[in-house]
């Protein structure tokens, strides 16, 4: 048989470790569930940045008046399809040096006689002076302030500069760019606002009570996300009046494109409802004497908004792309009114794509890249929504 | 870090041709984000051929790990540091701990030379494939045979494990098969390609008592029978005295003491092995008999009484109106708590005694059948409550639940768990509230900084501690607790039992314990009923239940109760019920 033996020393108090990192732990024992998740986010870095981009778009969508060098609809017939323009440090002087000077290089314009094309080649003599917080072309900032200093543009307002290029109709597409980032990214907002209240309301209703009321819930839900979005759009889309102004086709837009994006919400929040529901937690809740309400609004949901947060990100890039297709498509948003989907119609026949293919890849490079960091962003919301597995 | 030899003990009596694995100065480390942790420090230890080496532990001990490292079988960021695992072989010893993930040799170790039995039976077998199937690929792999070999070969091994007509179960799924059915297949499977060690990884812990003790001693018969040298890793100091020859105790991944049974349970040198040896040995005595009188003499009226209770499931909704596939749950259950009496309700998984606690607070609705509440002068029919009503009896009449983990809501600090039936309740609010959360923490043993943490920073202990002090806050009457001590550890086990003794003496309580656990129902309760397949078959003092049962299947299942002494085994020798 073995010997009988035995360590000498006291008896040890906790698990033996040896630290990795130098510094501080984090002091988690009083952390609440937000900084438990924020802490857990921050980890993942892609997710960060994605935060961030989408942060940023949604500040130049706030600030777009003032961002954009021009007014979006500024057409100067005399720059119709002009190439974008180059950003320049140096210039050279009358005198022959070359100094410091912020510029842009004007066009000269040869127009084929044979077809009536006008054509733009860079003409690297023409300087055009620009500069930081310049007088502009006069605005109102968020209908409110009016202003006219811009944050980048040509020193003489007379003079021109496209930085991606113009449009068919000479209007420069990086202003149409930045005001369409406030109407293309709000319109997610608003529209995910009205799924997430009728998702929220009508899922939690379908997995606290379940039965009969969770029955004729998910009925409706399945009858509506069972029906073809696209021809429904159309068809919904095409009944809009002509008459209506731009702002309310705006939202009759997003009532539409909502109204067909809370169903999946819905869903989720239900199957949540439903593992929380039996939870012992929530037993011990309704035991403690709480009322429905009570149980619902201090046990369930809180234990959901992190979990909603992350659906809801998920949530906005569809509605993006669902706007971005309807106008697209000519039966979304219409001008004046300038969103993605309005600026890529432009970019609808292959002689635009190959002679001014910059309208094409601008307003695609931005859908992508909102749809890429809400994703991204998403995904990491949804990683860190439960602080508390593992 | 010293290791101390008994003197006295007699040195190694085995030949050396015995020892079949040999383990050297074992250290693993998990590499964690901001830490590593050393999971396992400096352990050595020897398997031999025939023999049982347990070992013990509580949660975290790094036992599991262990025995996982002897195959290879670790975490990606876990890794053997230091140490030889050498297993015998006719050309010299191998050492494992050099192999690498995919050597051939490792592969032909693993099910090959050394078996290995989980602990969860279900989830260790395929649910796609027939249990013989299973078994027939790892005769095939191992021991190359052919078809018809290898299913032949399986029905005999089905039949050494004891499954009830092999040649049939062979073909039959795993969900298809019971707990202890399903870990009798794992054994064989374990066994097929003949090995000479085999390791058992808590291999009763998710059976019940009953059955636990029959396949504790299938395993026990087939390994002397073949010879294997056998590692069994436990939590619990009663199979350790049953069924081993030596064993070592961990901590903290540390061997801190090793030796034979017997020397371990009654020569114990290290305080871990003694306090882990004192919280098993003290349920095995009743602390509610010694010098105090009987609740039930004392008191005229009991305080909450039930009447022909029952449940069915599927029976009522049925719109066809069959019947005859109705479970009775609970069937037909009448007792009587009396003040100051704890009732223990005891009983395998499955017989209906948690079903019994929800009825009793109306989270299940009964059947049929009645519950009276006496507490407040006036009897009150509670199968009869309004849900108003219903909100009066349950401030009176309080859960205490199994899993501390999942019964703190994790999104409020334990000020705000423990003071929500009060605010509820409406009974208090700001500075008032305030100090009868820390009056509650004090009762339980927590402190009041306690108050304004999540409940992620406590323990598990710790967390049962707030569950208790949330049921107190409303000067209950009753406290019903289902398996309260189950998901604890055996040392805080105890601990917990006698923080809920002392609340009693002070407040005036009841107890209503459900428990699957005859030891820990022993040490706490005055009564004890036991239930199976939801009747209730038999209800004594717990002193009369323990040591001289009346029915079969409470002499099945105390004698089936492994005894910590392993000068006195009980489970061998035990009384069985067939029914």
């Amino acid at each position: 048989m073995i010997a009988h033996t035995f360590i000498e020393d006291a008896p040890e108090t906790g698990p033996a470790v040896s630290a990795l990192k130098t510094g501080k732990p984090i002091e988690t024992d009083a952390a609440g569930p937000w900084r438990l998740m924020w802490t857990k986010f921050v980890r993942n870095k892609v997710a960060v940045v994605a935060g961030i981009i989408i942060l940023m778009l949604y500040m130049i969508g706030l600030f777009a008046e003032f961002l954009a060098p021009t007014l979006p609809d500024t057409s100067r017939p005399q720059f119709t399809n002009a190439p974008p323009q180059e950003i320049r440090l140096f210039a050279d002087q009358p005198d022959g040096s070359r100094e410091f000077l912020l510029h842009v290089t004007g066009y000269t314009m040869t127009v084929d006689q044979a077809s009536l094309r006008r054509s733009y080649v860079i003409d690297d003599n023409q300087v055009v002076p620009i500069g930081f917080f310049v007088q502009g072309a006069p605005y109102k900032l968020w209908g409110v302030f009016p202003s006219d200093t811009h944050l980048i543009g040509p020193l003489n307002p007379s003079d021109t500069m496209y930085l991606l290029g113009t449009d068919k109709l000479g209007r420069d597409l990086l202003s149409r760019l930045i005001h369409g980032t406030r109407i293309s990214m709000s319109i997610g907002l608003i529209g995910v606002t009205i799924s997430l209240i009728l998702g929220v309301v009508l899922g939690s209703i379908s997995g606290f009570y379940g039965g009969w009321i969770d029955l004729v819930i998910q009925r409706v839900i399945e009858v509506i996300s069972s029906m073809p979005t696209i021809p429904l759009w159309l068809g919904l889309a095409a009944a809009i009046p002509l008459t209506w102004s731009p702002l309310t086709v705006y939202f009759v837009i997003t009532l539409i494109v909502s109204l067909f994006g809370w169903t999946g919400l819905a869903r989720e929040v239900r199957g949540r409802f439903f593992a929380l529901r039996s939870e012992d937690f929530v037993t011990a809740a309704r035991l403690d004497g709480s009322s429905e309400r009570r149980l619902i609004f201090r046990h369930i949901l809180p234990s959901l908004t992190s979990h909603i947060l992350a659906v809801v990100t998920l949530a906005l890039p569809t509605m993006i792309v669902a706007e971005t297709a309807l106008s697209f498509l000519g039966i979304g948003l219409k001008a004046p009114v300038v969103s993605w989907g309005v600026l890529l119609q432009d970019a609808q026949n292959v002689r635009t794509i190959a002679n001014a293919s910059w309208l094409l890849i601008w307003p695609s490079a931005a859908v992508v890249l909102t749809v890429l960091a809400y994703n991204f962003l998403g995904d990491g919301l949804r990683d860190a929504a439960d602080p508390y597995e593992s | 870090m010293q290791m101390q030899a008994v003197t006295t003990e007699r040195q190694s009596d085995g030949a050396e041709g015995d020892v079949v694995l040999k383990v050297e100065n074992l250290s693993l480390d998990f590499r964690l984000r901001t830490q590593i942790l050393h999971a396992v420090r400096d352990v050595s230890f020897e398997l031999q051929r025939g023999k049982t080496l347990c070992l013990v532990g509580e949660s975290g001990s790094g036992k599991s790990v262990t025995a996982r490292a002897l195959l290879h079988i670790l975490d990606k960021n876990g890794a053997i540091t230091s140490g030889r695992i050498l297993l015998a072989g006719k050309s010299g010893d191998i050492d494992i701990a050099t192999l690498t993930e995919h050597s051939p040799e490792l592969l032909k170790i693993r099910g090959g030379r050394i078996g290995l039995i989980f602990q969860e039976p279900m989830s260790s077998l395929s649910p796609v494939h027939t249990i013989g199937s299973q078994i027939v690929e790892a005769l095939r792999l191992h021991r190359r045979m052919d078809k018809k070999q290898a299913r032949a070969e399986t029905i005999e091994l089905l039949r050494q494990v004891e499954i009830p007509n092999p040649d049939k179960m062979i073909d039959r799924y795993t969900f298809e098969f019971s707990g202890g059915m399903r870990q009798r297949a794992m054994i064989a499977m374990a066994l097929a390609a003949d090995p000479e060690i085999l390791i058992a990884d808590e291999p009763t812990t998710a059976l019940d008592v009953t059955t636990q003790a029959e396949i504790l001693d299938l395993i026990k018969r087939l390994q002397v029978s073949r010879g294997m040298a056998m590692l069994l890793i436990t939590h619990d100091m009663g199979i350790v005295a049953e069924v081993a020859d030596a064993v070592a105790v961990m901590r903290y991944g540390r061997i801190v003491e090793a030796g034979s049974a017997d020397a371990i349970f009654h020569d114990a040198r290290h305080p871990y092995t003694q306090r882990l040896l004192n919280s098993t040995v003290k349920l095995e005595r009743n602390q509610r008999s010694d010098g105090r009188a009987d609740p039930v003499l004392l008191a005229h009226q009991p305080v909450l009484s039930v009447r022909h209770l029952s449940k069915l499931y599927g029976a009522s909704t049925s719109w066809f109106g069959g019947n005859a596939h109705a479970i009775k749950a609970v069937d037909d259950v009448s007792f009587d708590l009396y003040p100051g009496e704890n009732l223990g309700i005891v009983g395998e998984s499955g017989s209906g005694k948690t079903t019994l606690g929800r009825l009793i607070l109306r989270t299940v609705e009964p059947t049929s059948g009645q519950v009276s509440y006496f507490g407040r002068g006036e009897p009150v029919d509670v199968t009869g409550l309004s849900k108003r009503q219903l909100k009066a009896f349950h401030r009176d009449v309080r859960l205490v639940f199994q899993d501390p983990f999942a019964s703190l809501n994790p999104r409020m600090t334990v000020k705000e768990i423990v003071g929500d039936p009060l605010v509820v309740s409406g009974t208090m609010k700001g500075a008032a509230l305030e100090r009868r959360v820390a009056e509650l923490l004090d009762l339980v043993g927590l402190d009041a900084m306690a108050m304004e943490r999540y409940p992620h920073a406590f323990s598990g202990g710790q967390r049962q501690r707030i569950g208790i002090a949330r049921a107190l806050a409303l000067d209950p009457k009753i406290i019903i607790a289902d398996e309260a001590t189950a998901a604890l550890d055996v040392s805080i086990r105890a601990q917990i039992l006698d923080l809920l003794l002392e609340i009693q003496q002070r407040l005036d309580l009841s107890f209503v314990f459900i428990s699957h656990d005859i030891s820990v129902v022993r040490y706490f309760c005055d009564r004890v009923a036991v239930m199976h397949r939801g009747k209730l078959v038999e209800m004594g003092t717990a002193e009369q239940i323990c040591t001289d049962p009346q029915q079969p299947y409470t002499k099945s299942l105390i004698s089936a109760v492994p005894n910590p002494d392993p000068r006195n085994k009980r489970m061998m020798h035990r009384t069985r019920f067939t029914a």
